[in-house]
């Protein structure tokens, strides 16, 4: 894996436009060094596993901030395994509060990063856990 | 400072000459330079919040070419820097106006029911993403999102639900909506035909500002141009049919969110302002017919200077450019009104108590800098909507500072200070330096389409965020004074039951409403959108006919086309 430079999907599920923290952190892990691909607004779950899948992604990111995570992020798990591509790491970040935390990791989500996270943390949790 | 702080681009920042007078000379040579090598200040460089360098201190010497009777102006005169009335709070406060808006519209309607009864004086409704979006709460679309940021109304009949016991000559109401705006106006209107309403007598205000939405908040449908012929088509049927109604309000709010700077948000949304002039006149309005109901609405954030110089620059800017680049005769065309929100953005989740603290502080910016009207965030809403509790308390800071604070004895307090004086000068020099520049890609719709205020914001929310991880900006509870903690409040959680309740409410309207007149509703304005008729008449027919949002929606969506944001690079 190090002959390679990770590739992420950031992505923005839902009908909401806040892209701020998307965008920002789209660009720390590319000053990380990373290459990314970032899908622009309003994807539905199966617009990201397909772009997931096409664009050979060693991660993806999840910007959700509208309250809708809990019924959009297991269905992005679902179709991650069912396209076999459970060795994709999920990361999510945005408005999650703590006690759908849980829910959401056992459906398949790696780390859930809440409001105040740094870029920082983001990267260095992204280098550390790409297989 | 490091290039971090320096959000804004050269042209915000440009110092300006500073000629300093002998006992300046004095002063420093003698008493302070003494004291700073015994005593070094904290720093070496000291911005506002959003980077533009803020000087130890300021002197009558900067205010040199400060005129008053040209650059401030007595209150209620132009350019207004004082503020638009003449009396201002000590005639009557600002209008006391908590956006409110969750699950379905009973919610809602028993939520704007207690805010009255708490003593606030005005209504700002909240709309939740698929009825921002046009879609009906029963779209696969709106799967996960009926009812969570903001009221679901897909029909007349939730509209009805919603309004339901209100006094609609007496209240004015507020309501959040964009893209969708043409439509949501005329299901207000359309009940308060019903309730036998006064349209000439009924007023309130739609959001209806699309270029802030391909700017930052980005909750387009349509292209620019169909979507800005909405907006003039709103702006004209309003200034002949419901004069009181303010048609729309021009938004910084969303712009400065979104991560851009003060002068940004200022420049951005004034120019904003300019474009829908423009298109009106060409549409074949005079000036003086609609300008007089143009408002704004700006954000207020932590730096509580930086603020009030943005408003009072913002009255001086905006009559400027109305009285000499657009020609307006009429003095009421030249007001910049405004409503003022907090700062949603500067909400931590940390230690969230610690936001009434920050929510009072950019409160007093707006009420210093002479807002007409407030919203003020709740403690909670960096983790959800409000709980009842929470916006009670962020009310009542706006009742404290309006009969406790001493603030609203007299008009423009700042006024005069040497700081906020040259601050004020320096804002609008800023602002004028990107007019120049947005004139120069071609207007305000242009400058959009080649993605310039998009990446200018961008580019600030990066600096700022760089220099949150590095410390140089500090945020208590969150990279400083940080502790460890279980969040110690409860949020509101919106349950699945209201998307099931408003999709058998959908279900039932469909079946019992006269599905032929809706279809010739809908057939007429699709029509009529491929002309260049006003399309608020055709809206309110399809409207009184229970036609739904995302049926108009899908109409014009065939006629108009969607549009997709340039890809991200």
């Amino acid at each position: 894996m190090t002959d390679r430079r990770i590739r992420v999907l950031v992505a923005k599920p839902g009908l909401d436009g806040h892209d701020r923290g998307a965008k920002i952190v789209a660009r720390a892990l590319r000053d990380a060094g990373m290459e990314v691909i970032y899908t622009g607004l309003r994807q539905t779950p199966e617009m990201i596993v397909s772009a997931a899948l096409q664009e050979d992604v060693d991660a993806i990111g999840i910007s959700i901030l509208s309250g809708a995570h809990r019924t959009i992020v297991p269905r992005i798990c679902e179709l991650l395994r069912a396209e076999g591509l459970e060795d994709i790491l999920l990361v999510v970040g945005g408005i999650v509060p703590d006690e759908d935390i849980p829910e959401l990791k056992k459906a398949g989500v790696a780390e859930v990063f809440q409001p105040g996270a740094s870029t920082g943390q983001i990267v260095d949790f992204i280098q550390r856990h790409v297989r | 400072m490091s290039d971090s702080r320096k959000m804004g681009t050269e042209h915000e920042t440009e110092p300006s000459a500073h000629q300093p007078s002998a006992s300046e000379t004095r002063w420093a040579e003698t008493v302070l330079k003494p004291a700073l090598g015994s005593a070094p200040e904290r720093k070496e460089q000291f911005t506002t919040l959003s980077g533009v360098p803020v000087e130890r201190l300021y002197t009558p010497s900067d205010l040199a070419d400060l005129e008053y009777a040209r650059d401030l102006g007595d209150p209620g005169e132009y350019p207004f820097t004082r503020g638009i009335h003449r009396t201002m709070y000590r005639g009557r406060v600002w209008t006391m106006r908590q956006f409110s808006g969750f699950g379905s519209p009973e919610d809602t309607n028993q939520r704007l029911h207690y805010l009255l009864k708490q003593g606030q004086t005005g209504l700002s409704i909240a709309f939740d993403l698929p009825t921002l979006m046009g879609y009906d709460s029963d779209h696969a679309l709106a799967e996960g999102e009926v009812g969570k940021c903001g009221v679901a109304v897909s029909s007349l009949a939730d509209m009805e639900t919603l309004l339901g016991g209100l006094p609609l000559e007496q209240v004015t109401t507020s309501m959040t909506i964009n893209s969708p705006a043409a439509i949501i106006w005329a299901m207000y209107l359309a009940v308060a035909e019903k309730s036998g309403a006064d349209l000439k007598k009924i007023s309130g205000t739609t959001q209806n500002d699309i270029l802030k939405e391909y700017i930052a908040q980005k909750e387009y449908i349509f292209p620019p141009k169909p979507s800005m012929r909405l907006v003039v088509d709103t702006i004209v049927y309003g200034a002949r049919e419901v004069p009181r109604w303010n048609p729309i309000s021009i938004s910084g709010y969303h712009i400065r969110e979104a991560g851009s700077t003060a002068v940004q948000e200022l420049a951005f949304t004034l120019r904003d302002g300019l474009e829908y002039v423009e298109w009106v006149v060409r549409g074949g309005m005079g000036v003086d017919e609609f300008a007089p109901r143009l408002s704004f609405f700006f954000n207020a954030h932590n730096d509580l200077f930086e603020e009030v110089a943005k408003y009072r620059a913002a009255r001086r800017i905006w009559a400027r450019v109305m009285r000499e680049r657009v020609g307006a005769q009429n003095p009421r065309s030249w007001l910049c009104r405004f409503h003022t929100q907090t700062a949603g953005c500067s909400l931590t989740a940390q230690q969230p108590y610690n936001n009434v603290v920050r929510t009072t502080i950019q409160a007093l910016a707006a009420v210093l800098g002479g807002t007409q009207s407030l919203h003020t965030n709740s403690l909670d809403e960096a983790w959800a909507l409000p709980t009842e509790e929470a916006v009670t308390i962020a009310l009542r800071t706006q009742q404290v500072i309006a009969h406790e604070s001493g603030i609203t004895n007299t008009v423009d307090p700042l006024a005069g200070s040497y700081f906020v004086e040259k601050l004020t000068q320096e804002t609008e020099r800023a602002c004028c330096r990107y007019f120049d520049r947005i004139d120069a890609l071609g207007g305000m719709v242009a400058a959009i389409e080649k993605g310039f205020p998009q990446k200018e914001i961008h580019d600030a929310a990066y600096a700022y965020q760089q220099a949150v991880e590095r410390k140089e900006a500090v945020i208590v509870g969150v990279n400083d004074f940080v502790t460890e903690e279980e969040r110690p409040i409860t949020i509101l959680v919106i349950d699945e039951n209201v998307a099931r309740h408003q999709r058998q409410k959908l279900e039932q309207l469909r079946k019992q409403r006269d599905n032929s007149r809706v279809q010739a509703t809908l057939e007429a304005l699709a029509s009529a959108a491929t002309t260049d008729a006003n399309l608020m008449p055709y809206i309110l027919e399809s409207v009184r006919a229970y036609a739904t949002l995302g049926e108009m929606c899908d109409v014009l969506r065939r006629v108009f086309g969607t549009y997709e944001e340039p890809a991200f690079r």
